[in-house]
């Protein structure tokens, strides 16, 4: 029987990834720390209604550079959107680099206009950081790590508590670019694919959200990123104990991702993103909150893409159905189909 | 057993061919098609073009399928009167 | 003289990929299912025989609807996942644990477990396993890494062999000393002509792109000698549908032939190109079939100047391992061959769950097992 050993299945943002996040809560168990959101609010008295932000992020995608961006850019879009779906104005973010001997300086710099240009873009300051370097072999070219520091203004509540049936479901665009693009990009995977990393900023995109009813209009907020769309959702259906249900033929997908996908034989909805966020609105305010994001660059193909369902009642459950809260699609053909958490890392197949 | 994928062959390289996915372009093996030209339509699995696609017999199929339904509407109303000169 | 007449309507014409798009046209796919509903007249079993329909089947949402119409599709064995025997499946893992060797598998095999730990496991425990998108990835890999050994997994049916033939014929070419492939290729005929003679099955539907190499021909013994209607279908909603019209009218007018619903790519004679290919480079062997046990000719072998790839001769001393107690409670070998439904079998949604699966029915995506545990018999409205 061989000893327990982590498998790469447990950094693909699925079950394997949630089964090791748990060990860290068993053991660190804090009110922080336990709703396990994109970032953590902070019981700290700063200014009246307004709550502190955290959140940390360490980026090891390979390889470093890929169209769309690089591991620069990830590191300040990663941290500053956890920090933006809760509703809190990114502020300060901090950068650790652990770099692999031999790592060009120019790459490096690269990586470091990177940082820059992003964290310009979103209005923050890097304002700490640290740098090591190990010995060839032992990092891959170089990993990041940032922990952001944001303010969350009075009236704004976001979260899975707030999740309740009948609210409408909105995707911020289009899904699968930046799985696509890293896969592709890969030594060894030969495909050529017009498609780029969709990484970005999502703060100006959350304000004007917020703005269009009002902060109480929106209810929760995820970034997509690791296990895609289907984590997300999955996520949520346990946390409301309620289904999610999608009309499939509503997802926005670019027809490359589509056709890599189908290629690859991956299903689109747990692809992941680097710009771009669920959310769960009032639905009578869904079609406003669609129209302030399509004004906004990032959020020009926004949609709403189902609804939140019942309730899933364990004292009496459906003997129909399995007994748990499912993620449902409706397919284009007028079946439905349940969509369960991704396991771990994409393996392409060829059945 | 088989995720086939269909693909529009661009040029022909020796016993390879650069195919289009669909915005998704690969190198994949001809050997099993020879004979295949730029713009002919593909099955691509594991990195081998398996078949090539008869376009004119899928044209064939669908026609057939809407043929029993009438994907059909009258083109004109009719005239008042039936007969006229 | 003017008459009102009914003319079907012109559609412009359609650029190749509006098409092979129409095969997934949601209007197209309400009609026939409105043709379907009146031509079952009894509930129907039909079994499908390809891990890709099973998985087809669940992502346009068509297994419930059937489901509701009466009709029930029974997977069968045609997961190559499902089907590698525990014992081929320990004997790759004993390759890729040999010293030096660099392991390249589809990414399919990565996850299932043997008796000890799965081609995942041996990668985090240090072992050079990867995944490839073709078989011909890792003739180019074997030619970079110089002496390094590549072994290739060779699974699949006879959709995926012309690949792994060319692969190897590629190897012979350009006397690729480091290139050697684990033929665990299969063949569908054979243990089809098994589940044929089960009762209980009114009819198959036949995996199209299998069909696609080997021929409509192939399935004509199915049919005559044990009387039960084939229908080739290929993977989009439109053609899965119009094989089952086709096998529900065979059914319900007492015929049994074999029904072609994916003629833009099957031919009657399949691809000679790629049979030569296979010939050249395989030969029929009797072959262990996850259970069904062993079937004859139901597997690849090299054949000839061949047999020198095969990595089993480059690295001896495989043992195969006693089944343990664990594995043993793996009903497997009943789900694939039909007899039972996944949630008849004691382990299923307990000792057994994708997380933490017994068998390669709950691992692989299309195993029957996995795919049932997503619905667990609901019927969604």
């Amino acid at each position: 029987m061989t000893a327990e050993r982590v498998k790469l299945d447990a950094g693909g943002g699925g079950q394997e990834q949630r089964r090791l996040i748990e060990t860290f809560r068993a053991r660190l168990s804090n009110p922080a720390l336990d709703p396990l959101e994109d970032s953590a609010v902070l019981d700290c008295a700063i200014g009246a209604g307004e709550s502190l932000v955290f959140t940390t992020d360490s980026y090891v995608v390979s390889p470093w550079r890929f169209p769309g961006g690089d591991v620069g850019s990830l590191a300040v879009c990663g941290t500053v959107n956890d920090l933006a779906v809760m509703g809190a104005v990114p502020q300060w973010l901090s950068l650790a680099l652990i770099i692999e001997e031999g790592f060009s300086r120019e790459d490096l710099d690269t990586v470091l206009d990177s940082v820059a240009r992003r964290a310009e873009e979103a209005g923050v300051q890097v304002v700490t950081g640290d740098t090591k370097v190990v010995e060839r072999g032992k990092a891959d070219c170089v990993f990041a790590t940032t922990a952001g520091v944001g303010i969350r203004p009075a009236g704004r509540d976001l979260g899975a508590h707030r999740i309740a049936p009948g609210q409408a479901l909105i995707v911020s665009g289009p899904l699968g670019d930046h799985a696509i693009a890293v896969m592709c990009s890969r030594e060894g995977m030969q495909f050529d694919v017009d498609v780029e990393s969709d990484c970005a900023p999502l703060n100006g995109l959350v304000e004007a959200m917020l703005s269009a009813e009002g902060p109480q209009a929106v209810f929760a907020m995820r970034d997509l990123t690791r296990g895609g769309l289907a984590a997300v959702l999955n996520e949520y259906a346990l946390s409301a104990q309620a289904d999610m249900v999608v009309h499939e033929e509503r997802l926005p997908i670019r027809p490359a991702v589509r056709a890599a996908a189908r290629v690859l034989g991956f299903e689109p909805a747990v692809l992941a993103n680097e710009g771009k966020l669920l959310a769960a609105v009032d639905a009578h305010c869904a079609e406003s909150i669609v129209a302030a994001m399509r004004a906004h660059h990032y959020g020009r193909d926004a949609v709403v893409i189902g609804e939140v369902g019942g309730r899933f009642d364990p004292e009496h459950p459906d003997p129909r159905r399995p007994r748990r809260p499912l993620v449902l699609f409706r397919t284009p053909s007028g079946g439905m189909r349940v969509v369960d958490m991704p396991l771990g890392t994409l393996l392409p197949r060829i059945c | 057993m088989c995720l086939a994928v269909p693909a529009l062959v661009e040029e022909l390289d020796g016993a390879f061919a650069r195919v289009d996915f669909g915005g998704v372009h690969r190198r994949i093996g001809t050997a099993l098609v020879p004979g295949v030209q730029p713009g002919d339509y593909v099955l691509v699995h594991a990195g081998m073009a398996i078949e090539t696609i008869d376009l004119e017999e899928a044209q064939r199929t669908l026609a057939l399928i809407r043929e029993v339904f009438g994907d059909a509407v009258p083109e004109d109303p009719p005239p008042p009167d039936a007969s006229h000169e | 003289m003017l008459c009102p007449r009914i003319r079907p309507r012109r559609t412009p014409p359609m650029s190749e990929t509006e098409i092979l798009s129409q095969f997934a046209d949601p209007t197209l796919v309400a009609s026939l299912l409105r043709e379907l509903k009146p031509l079952v007249k009894r509930p129907l079993r039909l079994m499908e025989v390809c891990g890709t329909h099973t998985m087809a089947l669940f992502e346009t949402g068509l297994r419930p609807v059937l489901g509701r119409l009466g009709i029930e599709l029974v997977s069968g064995p045609g997961c190559p996942v499902c089907v590698t025997a525990q014992e081929d499946l320990d004997h790759a893992l004993h390759l890729a644990a040999a010293p030096g060797v660099i392991f390249c598998t589809f990414g399919d095999m990565m996850r299932v477990p043997g008796t000890r730990c799965s081609l995942s496991e041996m990668r985090a425990g240090g072992a050079d396993v990867r995944v490839v998108y073709s078989p011909l990835d890792a003739v180019e890999l074997a030619r970079q890494v110089g002496e390094r050994q590549v072994v290739f997994l060779a699974v699949g049916f006879e959709t995926t062999a012309p690949a792994v033939a060319y692969a190897l014929a590629e190897a012979k070419a350009q006397a690729l000393a480091n290139f050697l492939v684990y033929p665990c290729n299969k063949t569908i005929p054979a243990p089809l002509s098994l589940l044929a003679a089960e009762p209980g099955l009114d009819g198959f539907l036949c995996p199209g792109h299998v069909s696609v190499v080997i021929g409509a021909r192939a399935y004509r013994p199915i049919a005559e000698n044990w009387h039960k209607p084939c229908a080739i279908a290929g993977f989009e909603p439109v053609d899965i549908l119009r094989a089952v019209i086709a096998l529900a009218r065979q059914v319900a007018e007492g015929r049994a032939e074999v029904h072609n619903a994916y003629s833009r790519v099957v031919r009657e004679e399949g691809n000679p190109h790629a049979l030569a290919l296979i010939n050249e480079v395989f030969e029929p062997q009797a072959a262990l079939w996850r259970g069904l046990g062993e079937i004859p000719l139901s597997g690849l072998a090299l054949r000839g100047e061949y047999r020198r790839f095969d990595a089993r001769l480059r690295f001896p001393g495989f043992v195969p391992l006693p089944l343990s107690p664990r594995l043993a409670s793996c009903r497997c070998g009943e789900v694939l061959a039909g007899r039972i439904r996944p949630d008849e079998c004691e382990c299923f949604g307990a000792a057994c769950t994708p997380e933490d699966p017994l068998g390669a029915c709950m691992v692989s995506q299309e195993g029957a097992c996995r795919a049932f545990y997503r619905f667990r018999g609901w019927e969604a409205q």
